[in-house]
């Protein structure tokens, strides 16, 4: 599975992406597996309320499931216009 | 009436002025009475703002927009729609992006362009960075922005 960090979220992580093998059935068990691992990713992930996912390019929430998912992107909310 | 989206994602600096010249003949043949266009820029609010970074996600990005316009279009009745956008390094007042609305009426262009705008700011995958004399910082989102889409639903 691929993994896109943006903005901030790709600052603290230290990546814009990178390929992951887990065996997590939800984005929310995929956060603890990133966690875990490092504290660059802990920081990252310090305050859930201000990050958003995308799942295969589409809004998604933090207990959807990862079964067939391709591509998961993590960023804070968007601020375009 | 149902026009063609035509859905711009650039580095490249536009001037929306001619961008509206070549909107308007558009909506015109398409039998339309109305063009309405906004078009943001950056503002200069810290009076030190040396530059604005601006990321986003590609292919998620065009995606996004290009659902945000088939959902206007399906809520009013439209002819062409244009959303343009752009990413990387801008000055200050330049033009960050804009979107063009038609229609035969212009009730359906003003809210159809309000929608677009409301939509895009937190919807649509951008990420504004401001550089100033005091370092560089993300963008904040606001939550009137996420409020202000409760106003469609």
């Amino acid at each position: 599975m691929q993994i896109l960090y943006f903005a901030w979220i790709r600052e603290r992580i230290g990546l814009p992406k990178e390929q992951v093998q887990t065996s997590a059935a939800t984005v929310q068990e995929l956060v603890r597996e990133l966690v875990a691992r490092e504290e660059r990713y802990a920081l990252a992930f310090s305050d859930l309320s201000a990050v958003r996912v995308a799942l295969d390019q589409e809004l998604s929430e933090m207990d959807a499931p990862l079964a067939g998912v391709r591509e998961v992107a993590f960023f804070p909310p968007m601020t375009g216009g | 009436m149902s026009g063609p989206a035509d859905i711009r994602v650039q580095s490249a600096p536009f001037d929306p002025g001619a961008e509206l010249s070549a909107f308007t003949p558009l909506a015109a043949r398409a039998g339309c009475g109305a063009v309405v266009s906004f078009t943001g820029l950056v503002r200069d609010l810290s009076g030190g703002l040396s530059a604005m970074e601006i990321e986003h996600y590609p292919g998620m990005t065009e995606k996004a927009l290009a659902g945000i316009a088939a959902d206007a279009s399906g809520r009013w009745d439209l002819g062409p729609v244009l959303i343009l956008h752009r990413y990387g390094r801008l000055g200050a007042e330049e033009p960050i992006m804009m979107v063009a609305t038609a229609s035969r009426h212009r009730r359906a262009a003003f809210e159809a362009a309000d929608f677009l705008m409301d939509y895009l700011k937190s919807r649509a995958p951008f990420w504004k960075k401001e550089s100033t004399d005091a370092g560089a910082s993300w963008v904040a989102a606001k939550d009137e922005d996420e409020d202000a889409l409760s106003r469609w639903r």
